[in-house]
């Protein structure tokens, strides 16, 4: 048996933490099985990127690297993904799980005539198989299994392990050729959020979440929107945390209402969102209903504000429950954190 | 511009209800699966929206809607669907549990795309949801592309304009809430959608007549299909994830906001 990392290098030359995070599954991996790996680097060049891993005990580090490769692309990804893993030889092959992998690896498994598991939480030897665990319908059962079809291939989920740490070391690349597809889609760029805020930071500890209730009227009768826009903003600023939005608040862009003009759909989180990892979550003006707290089932510690107590996080889905008025308490919280 | 737009969509559970895996001989199933109520896949959900808008939009393009389930359980989701946009229905009778093989199930879903009669595939637009409810996997779509032999492929999908010429713009999710955005020269494409821009739209009883047109004979020729578990399963399990709910009342803000600053700076 053989293990192939497939990284992309960032546009600086560099492997990001999900990449690291999965080389270090794949040297765990290799070790629990006793067999080598190879790492392959796709991207604009990857010598810088080998240096970095140098030290990483792997066997061979392979790069395609073309101009085309620097952006994030399905046909070119695929080709590339695909010749490097021909060239390997490799049976189990892990990527990690970021936007650019996901877009290929299933294409690229069925070029090979292999298979996928994506999103996977752990992989390990399991006697001579690979065991590897996974989350079904969204986070809602796990399940632990082994496959015989051959290439598989592993995307790593960003977050679930610690990422390799090792020395800088001199390391040759050997060069795979490529012919990069020319294709029919051109990258324009890249699109900051609506409101020019980066509201979702994943490296974040901390998860805010933000409900309905910050829109709806209050105890006075009216709405609050201002002020539920400035108090959401100055706790993100304070606390350095990264905010997630209940389905309820998100969809009220599209329903016309008076919103919050940084919440959008990349916001939500739970069954029809996402599922984000942090250490802690604090869920303000949110009722902590089923399809939305499955989104939190990566959330370590967590808390939530809401005026009812009998909301779903007092149902054994927060550690904490405050029965008090969001507004006032994040009021005083954000002079806390000033 | 005209399309020809198939979108992928599956049956998922209801997400209200609470689901139990049973392992049984063929792999683990959920326990009373016969019995739960279903709904169309969420984000796919959102992919037939706007595949919907974008056949109005664009004169002489036509909608299918492929899906792959128990066929009785495909009837009970679909006599709802057929009240919200205008298709023509192709069914597969097969497993739509989260548990079985991807691949499988885009072998599936590619030889009933191919199959379709009078469908020009330089015109295909084959829509889904980027991930589904059961599986969550993200991988049935670009299979099914691959096996079509389209190589121009987009995932976690919130906006495709056509602009003036046969070219479309298209904005994908990224790391950080931030959209890639590309310029795809025009079809053959694969579209995995995230949310998307549409609401759902409301219920239509008329259009639900004629779309049963299409959708019982449908039915009634669904191909069956055998899909096999994804692997050999070791364990499924519902972790359990019932905390110990420590209710907080009749604190001051002040007292509740010092402590929720002491636990973030933890
Ligand atoms: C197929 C499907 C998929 C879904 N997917 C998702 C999903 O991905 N994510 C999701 O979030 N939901 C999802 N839902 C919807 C979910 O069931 C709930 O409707 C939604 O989460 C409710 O949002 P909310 O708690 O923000 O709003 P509400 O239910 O309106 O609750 C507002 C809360 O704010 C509290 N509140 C009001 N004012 C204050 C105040 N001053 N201080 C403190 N508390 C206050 C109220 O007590 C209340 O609990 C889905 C539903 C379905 C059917």
């Amino acid at each position: 048996m053989s293990i192939l990392l497939l990284a992309h290098v960032d546009t600086d030359g560099s492997l990001a933490k999900p990449a690291l995070e999965a080389l270090g599954a794949a040297k765990e991996l290799a070790a629990g099985l006793s067999v080598p790996f190879d790492v392959g680097l796709v991207g604009g060049t990857a010598d810088a990127a080998a240096v970095q891993i140098g030290s990483c005990g792997a066997a061979q580090v392979f790069g395609v690297c073309a101009p085309e490769l620097t952006e994030a692309r399905y046909g070119t990804d695929a080709a590339a993904a695909e010749a490097v893993a021909r060239v390997s030889g490799a049976d189990i092959i892990l990527v990690p799980g970021t936007s650019r992998w996901m877009r290929v690896v299933a294409g690229v498994a069925q070029r090979l005539g292999g298979r996928v598991d994506t999103h996977v939480t752990e992989c390990a030897a399991a006697g001579a198989e690979v065991s590897v665990t996974r989350w079904y319908y969204k986070q809602r059962i796990e399940g632990v299994l082994t496959r015989q079809e051959r290439p598989l291939v592993l995307a790593i989920e960003p977050g679930t392990r610690a990422p390799w740490a090792g020395a800088p070391s001199a390391m040759a690349v050997t060069p795979v050729d490529v012919v990069v597809p020319a294709g029919r889609t051109r990258v324009v760029g890249v699109r900051a959020p609506a409101s020019g805020e980066a509201t979702v930071r994943p490296d974040a500890e901390l998860l805010l979440v933000a409900g309905a209730g910050w829109t709806k009227k209050q105890a006075d009768g009216a709405p609050h929107v201002a002020d539920a826009e400035r108090l959401i903003l100055a706790f993100l600023a304070g606390a350095r945390a990264s905010l997630g939005g209940s389905k309820s608040l998100v969809d009220q862009s599209g329903d016309g209402q008076a919103v919050l003009p940084f919440m959008t759909h990349v916001n939500q989180v739970g069954q029809t969102g996402a599922s984000p990892r942090h250490r802690k979550g604090l869920a303000t003006c949110c009722h902590g209903e089923e399809p939305h707290v499955v989104g939190w089932r990566f959330i370590g510690e967590r808390r939530a504000v809401n005026l009812n107590p009998n909301c779903g996080w007092a149902q054994g889905k927060a550690d904490v429950l405050y029965v008090a008025d969001a507004f006032e308490v994040m009021a005083k919280v954000n002079e806390l954190l000033g | 511009m005209s399309y020809h737009v198939v979108v992928c969509a599956g049956i998922v559970p209801d997400p209200l209800q609470s689901l139990e895996p049973v392992t049984g001989p063929a792999g683990p199933a959920l326990k009373n699966e016969a019995m739960l109520p279903a709904v169309l896949d969420p984000w796919a959900g959102h992919a037939l929206f706007e595949a919907a808008n974008l056949v109005k939009q664009q004169a002489g393009s036509k909608l299918w809607l492929v899906s792959l389930g128990p066929k009785a359980k495909l009837q009970q989701v679909m006599m709802k669907v057929a009240q919200k946009v205008p298709f023509e229905f192709v069914a597969i009778d097969g497993s739509a549990s989260g548990f079985t093989d991807s691949a499988a199930v885009a072998e599936a879903l590619a030889g009933a795309i191919t199959a379709i009669p009078g469908l020009d595939q330089n015109r295909l637009l084959v829509f889904g949801g980027w991930e589904s409810a059961s599986r969550a996997a993200g991988a049935t779509l670009q299979m099914v592309g691959e096996r079509l032999g389209i190589s121009e492929q987009f995932q976690g999908v919130d906006s495709l304009t056509v602009g003036a010429d046969d070219a479309f713009e298209i904005l994908e999710r990224i790391e950080g809430g931030r959209h890639q955005v590309s310029v795809c020269a025009g079809p053959p494409a694969v579209v995995g959608w995230a949310t998307g821009s549409l609401r759902e739209p409301a219920n239509n009883p008329q259009l639900g007549m004629t779309n049963m047109r299409s959708l019982m004979p449908a039915l009634q020729k669904a191909a069956p299909a055998a899909i096999p578990s994804a692997g050999t399963f070791a364990r499924v399990a519902v972790p359990s994830q019932r905390r110990e709910t420590r209710i907080v009342k009749d604190w001051t803000p002040e007292a509740i906001a010092k402590d929720i600053a002491e636990w973030i700076r933890q």
